[in-house]
């Protein structure tokens, strides 16, 4: 048989294999507004993301303060707050970390490091895009029809989502659930294109395990998204349905106000299998394209090979297939049998493993590294310290007997917001630090940056730490206000002010780091085409920032694996994929085939 | 591809053979437009998938009234399965070089599914008329919900067929239609398969 396939692949002309047509913009609409290169559908997803992120972010100000010092700001009442809760979620989880690191890291690297043209299907790449859009400027207009955004909570559990009573019942749910749809529409037309890109347009050379951790994580994590957004996008229909046409997917009988309503028998269990078994699975969206670049950066930054990158590659696919089977450890307190939550706890503990192994494979890359504190550099290591506190509190919580008092409490918030807030945010920075050079020609301003990390970084833990605090002693999640509680000593409500401060410090880091952002664009350092002296391909095209089509006219053949730093007998500290073995200088000036090294030297 | 023997190598040995053995080729032997019709209809299967989870697990609750469906179902049946036949004609003209094979076909296959879509909507209609709506009981939303889904996939479908269709007509040769041809088949073929398991289970519900 393989002889069979060897035929056919001597056979195959260069044309027949998808040489991507490569499409050339004639006018400025088709370069910089509807246009199919991937390294501007990158730059478009990006700002999006970042703009409604930054709605986002103002949300959380907004919660902060209603918690921090209730009853002093008259514009938000008991309604507003929940709408804050609900759209700060959905845009921060969603629209903000999943477009960015996918849509906005995924376009830009995927074709870039592969050593592809481009993406495969740029069309309906472009597509994706608009796509998008659409669902934020939807979702966003949500905020102005009558009533208001949703106020459901960001996880839109019926039946109370679509009930009298909850804000934004009249159309503030409606579009949100048409917002989502959207969102998986364009999303599936740009996860196929990256799923593609990477299984068939790589370059020569680049074999699977020759690709950075970064385009592994990325690529995995599209595939978990395929699979896991159809759970959302027949979740939001049926919701939908119930809301618009009466139906009782979800929907129970119930007596609102009195009168029984016209549902009936519908399960809202059955909205929340769907709604976790795509949330789940998301978290890992998340994660591993975070996971992916982290290792790649403290790789270059610290002049070191990956730690086990075989393992790494396994452990992304594992943490993979394993989050389809944690959804229910969301549900613990929905009533479930036993058996079931055991069944959940135990894979919960399970996926630990392969996500342990990845933190210390991490360290083991820093250890008798070169390390080179880099803004990257430190916002890696950030995350590192951010992920495991964050993880160990979620294996508290895995356990169905200590989830039970806590899920309604602000340690679950705490949890949450560092495993996959401010870890997978500190990876974004570190991304943005890391990739700016090559998307603008610019660098960032590095004084502007150690502040940002700085504050950023000591800020999350100030505002977090407190948190798990708040939740042990029974500080409720949700609440638009405490007020006099036995249990809660007043302490809490300092702590509570405390926090609120620190969340506003945090936010002023972020205003000055996209203001170095918008600076550095114009006015920045120029950066040369490899400032990190880094060996994956992104860093060898022959233009900075890399031009259309990427790697001018001939595509780059690949040579070795992306880690190729301080190698025995070497000169140079890092070798490109591309060089070609007979052109690494070796010490004492002489040139030869690495290829012909003893494998021992690469280890 | 064997994807073992892939995920298992060790990158940092340098294989000298490696850079001169690795083909121009991805890690399937096939165009990138196939693949992704793969890996599209993967995410089809879930979302199907899903919803017929769904479909049983609300069967179990109490009131749930199945309903009579109706006999244009079968002729509606027919239709989809001459077009996937249809559009096997054609993707086999594609094969043999026969360009009014291929223009037979894809008429016939468009047709065809044309009727289904009508039929389905006539289905529709004649449930409304004797008050099956979808408020009244459960099952009947899952009737309307499956069924629109997978219309609205056919109709998906319809807009590739479009695209061959005038291709064919603007005169592209046999060669040219050949790779959209056989992606719309897939296709079809597929749909008809997720038709065929919806509609043993509207029968068997």
């Amino acid at each position: 048989m393989s002889n069979g396939m060897l035929e056919e692949t001597q056979v195959i002309p260069l044309a027949e294999v998808e040489e991507v047509d490569l499409y050339h913009a004639h006018h400025w609409i088709t370069k910089y507004v509807f246009c199919q290169d991937a390294k501007v559908i990158a730059i478009q997803y990006s700002a999006t993301a970042i703009l409604i992120g930054l709605v986002g972010l103002v949300l959380s100000w907004m919660m902060r303060l209603q918690l921090g010092f209730p009853e002093v700001f008259d514009f938000i009442d008991a309604e507003s707050y929940y709408q804050y809760v609900t759209m700060h979620g959905m845009i921060m989880v969603i629209y903000l970390l999943t477009a960015l690191f996918l849509g906005g890291f995924g376009n830009y690297l995927i074709p870039l490091m592969v050593g592809a043209r481009d993406m495969v299907f740029p069309y309906m790449n472009m597509l994706s895009y608009w796509v998008y859009l659409l669902a934020v400027i939807v979702l966003t207009v949500s905020f102005f029809v009558p009533g208001g955004a949703s106020g459901a909570g960001w996880t839109l559990y019926p039946p109370q989502a679509i009930s009298e009573g909850t804000p934004g019942i009249d159309g503030g749910i409606i579009l949100m659930l048409i917002s989502l749809v959207l969102f998986i529409i364009g999303f599936t037309m740009g996860g196929l294109n990256y799923v593609v890109t990477v299984l068939q347009a790589r370059a020569r050379g680049m074999t699977l395990m020759r690709m950075p951790l970064t385009v592994w994580g990325i690529f995995v994590a599209t595939i978990l998204a395929l699979l896991a957004f159809p759970a959302l996008f027949v979740a939001g229909v049926m919701m939908l349905l119930d809301r618009v046409l009466g139906t009782s997917f979800f929907m129970p009988e119930m007596i609102v106000q009195g009168e029984m309503t016209s549902h009936e028998n519908g399960s809202p269990l059955l909205f929340q299998h769907l709604f976790w078994f795509f949330g789940h699975p998301e978290v890992y969206i998340v994660a591993l394209p975070a996971f992916g670049v982290v290792s790649d950066i403290i790789s270059t930054h610290a002049r070191k090979n990956i730690f086990g990158y075989r393992m790494m590659v396994w452990a992304i696919v594992a943490i993979g297939g394993l989050s389809f089977i944690v959804w229910a450890h969301h549900m613990y307190v929905s009533g479930m049998n036993p058996y079931f939550g055991f069944f959940f706890a135990t894979t919960t503990l399970i996926i630990a493993v392969p996500t342990a192994l990845k933190v210390y494979n991490w360290v083991l890359t820093l250890w008798k590294g070169n390390i080179h504190l880099s803004i990257p550099m430190l916002f890696c290591v950030a995350f590192i310290l951010t992920f495991v506190n964050g993880g160990i509190t979620g294996l508290f919580l895995g356990n169905v007997i200590v989830d039970i008092p806590l899920s309604d409490t602000m340690f679950v918030v705490a949890h949450f917001h560092m495993v996959m807030g401010i870890a997978p945010i500190l990876v974004i920075y570190a991304a943005i630090y890391h990739w700016f050079p090559k998307m603008s020609g610019r660098m960032l301003h590095e004084g502007w940056g150690q502040f940002h990390f700085w504050v950023t970084f000591l800020g999350s833990y100030l505002i977090y730490f407190p948190m798990h605090y708040l939740g042990f002693i029974g500080v409720p999640r949700r609440y638009f206000e405490i007020g006099e509680t036995s249990f809660i000593p007043p302490s809490s409500v300092t702590l509570n002010e405390f926090i609120t401060v620190t969340v506003l410090i945090v936010g002023f880091a972020q205003v000055v780091f996209i203001a170095n952002i918008i600076i550095s664009i114009f006015k920045g350092k120029p950066a040369d085409s490899n400032p990190w002296n880094a060996t994956s391909l992104e860093w060898q095209t022959a233009e900075t920032p890399p031009g259309h089509g990427n790697f001018g006219d001939e595509l780059p053949v690949v040579y070795r694996w992306a880690y190729a730093y301080s190698m025995p007998g070497v000169e140079a500290d890092f070798v490109p994929q591309n060089l070609p073995p007979d052109q690494v200088r070796r010490t004492g000036s002489t040139t030869g085939p690495v290829a012909e090294d003893p494998p021992e030297l690469h280890q | 591809m064997n994807l073992f023997h892939e995920m298992t190598k060790k990158p940092w040995l340098v294989d000298p053979t490696e850079a001169s053995s690795v083909r121009e080729v991805g890690a399937f032997f096939l165009p990138a437009g196939k693949v992704g019709l793969r890996v599209f209809l993967v995410v089809v299967t879930v979302v199907f998938t899903l919803i017929t989870i769904a479909y049983a697990d609300r069967m179990l609750f109490a009131n749930w009234l199945p309903m009579q469906e109706p006999w244009v179902l079968w002729l509606n049946t027919a239709f989809l399965i001459a077009s996937s036949v249809a559009m096997q004609w054609a993707h086999n003209g594609t094969r043999q070089n026969n360009l009014n094979g291929v223009r037979d076909g894809l008429i016939w296959g468009g047709v065809l599914t044309f009727a289904f879509l009508t039929g389905q909507l006539y289905v529709w209609q004649q449930l409304v008329d004797l008050g099956y709506y979808a408020n009244t009981n459960t099952a009947n939303a899952f009737f309307y919900l499956l069924t629109a889904a997978h219309g609205l996939h056919m109709a998906g479908g319809l807009v590739a067929w479009w695209r061959s269709f005038a291709r064919m007509r603007r005169g592209a040769s046999v060669a040219d239609l050949r790779l959209s041809v056989e992606l719309c088949t897939t296709y079809w073929h597929y749909l008809l398969l997720i038709w065929l398991v919806l509609f043993a289970l509207f029968l068997v519900s």
